[in-house]
């Protein structure tokens, strides 16, 4: 027809398919376009690829349950500051799922998967419980706004203290999503600390609701510091930090924040090692799953 | 004779911020041709920035159109986008569109971030009445990159366009 592809929309539409069905956000391509995603020399690369799962899916299933508060958070501007981090972390999990794809770590998920789909999709939507290998403190129900916090600033505080470190890591791709992630999780980790400080030293409601979600997410700070066999290799090859490294400074600052929330600091569970990094999940993890991958199994082509 | 294709990418605009060429906006880090075919390369904003896509194919559309058949849109990861990076004249025109432009950046240095409890403290002028007497209402906004400000003096709120 005349006039085809002059507008905006049309040019866009175009470029995705020309069915006219492209909508903001849908132009899924590949996260890592034009990155050279060579493995550095001496390294395995399904090492690799099972370490970027691990971090990958930290950030996916923290981020599912942020995104659990859109449309119902306690006001707005508080919506808008969740999203935000689910959006960042769930930009976090593409490049890193994306690059385990490159690393040739697909699991059973490229074959359940049909072949349109890109790796870091397939990872995500066709995986089953067992191959997710995500920590137990992303997972656990987000429970009131007081938990939500206090899960926030336990994960973030985590996570900033690896991708501070893993900004040094030999593998460039690895080293640049660190790299991109440090002030993004910046943000999220300081946003959570003051929340839990106006929560904390808040009114006794909000004191007694974030007593509880810090007694309840204590335990799940055991599976944190213990390195899996894959880490520790990777940590010794200069690609990984050892999560051991950084205990100390994680302690240091969830120690800081809640002592100035007037919250008393419960004593270190013991490390073990994480159930979650094994693929055993918590039940409420099955629920996440479906809701995260229903759309994409029962309409594995959808456009909309 | 196809348009030069620098100046063809230079002039696509980022889809959030109208006002902005993806040169203003500091993301486009190389044009250049390698045997017949444009070599873009561009840099997200923020990790899960949405608009980056759209970037992708306006370029690879506005490329075709300019007689460019062969166009590859790269991603470059490293170093990280910074605010720092957007133009003076991306700056100006961000004021003329009502956002605040963001401040200088804060330093990124090695090691461990240390805790920060009290709020961050961002100056920004209004864009409406030029006031520094502002204050911050939300730090997130409608986009990953802004955050809401009100102005004292005129009392119009606006956004501003957050250090990174």
């Amino acid at each position: 027809m005349a006039g085809h592809e002059e507008t905006v929309y049309d040019a866009l539409d175009q470029a995705h398919g020309g069915e006219g069905q492209w909508a903001f956000g849908t132009g899924f391509d590949d996260p890592l376009a034009g990155v050279d995603t060579a493995v550095p020399d001496g390294v395995d690369a399904s090492d690799l690829g099972a370490y970027c799962l691990m971090l990958g899916d930290d950030a996916l299933v923290l981020s599912q349950r942020l995104t659990e508060w859109v449309t119902r958070a306690p006001e707005l501007e508080e919506e808008v500051a969740l999203a935000n981090c689910a959006l960042d972390l769930l930009g976090q999990a593409r490049l890193l799922l994306a690059r385990a794809g490159t690393c040739g770590v697909l699991g059973r998920s490229r074959s359940a998967a049909t072949g349109s789909i890109p790796d870091e999709d397939a990872l995500a939507y066709f995986r089953e419980s067992e191959e997710f290998v995500n920590h137990h403190l992303v997972e656990v129900d987000g429970g009131d706004f007081a938990a939500t916090m206090v899960r926030l600033l336990a994960a973030s505080a985590y996570r900033l203290a690896l991708f501070a470190r893993l900004r040094d890591s030999r593998d460039p791709v690895l080293a640049a999503i660190a790299a991109k992630g440090v002030p993004e999780l910046t943000y999220h980790r300081d946003y959570a600390a003051r929340w839990v400080l106006r929560l904390g030293d808040g009114t006794t409601e909000s004191h007694r609701r974030t007593v509880e979600a810090v007694d309840a997410l204590w335990p799940l700070l055991a599976d944190l510091p213990a390195a899996t066999a894959v880490e520790a290799r990777l940590a010794a090859a200069g690609i990984a930090v050892d999560p051991c490294v950084v205990d100390g400074e994680v302690r240091d600052v969830l120690s800081t924040v809640l002592e100035q929330a007037t919250l008393e600091v419960p004593p270190w569970p013991t490390p073990r090692p994480s159930p979650g990094r094994a693929g055993s999940h918590t039940p409420g993890f099955d629920e996440l799953l479906a809701t995260l991958q229903g759309l994409a199994r029962e309409h594995p082509a959808a456009t909309w | 004779m196809r348009p030069d294709p620098r100046v063809v990418a230079e002039a696509i605009v980022d889809p959030e911020l109208p006002m902005l060429t993806l040169a203003d906006l500091g993301v486009l880090r190389d044009v250049r041709t390698e045997d017949g075919t444009v070599v873009v390369e561009i840099t997200p904003t923020y990790s899960g920035c949405p608009a980056l896509g759209v970037m992708r194919a306006d370029l690879v559309h506005a490329l075709h159109r300019a007689g460019w058949a062969d166009v590859d849109v790269r991603t470059v990861l490293s170093p990280a986008w910074s605010s720092d990076w957007i133009s003076a004249e991306g700056r100006r025109k961000l004021l003329l569109g009502g956002i605040a432009p963001p401040g200088a950046a804060p330093a990124r240095p090695a090691g461990p971030v240390p805790l920060q409890l009290s709020p961050t403290r961002r100056g920004a002028a209004c864009p409406q009445c030029g006031s520094g007497d502002t204050e911050e209402l939300s730090e997130f906004g409608a986009t990953a990159c802004k955050a809401l400000r009100r102005c004292r003096s005129c009392r119009e709120p606006f956004e501003h366009f957050k250090e990174i």
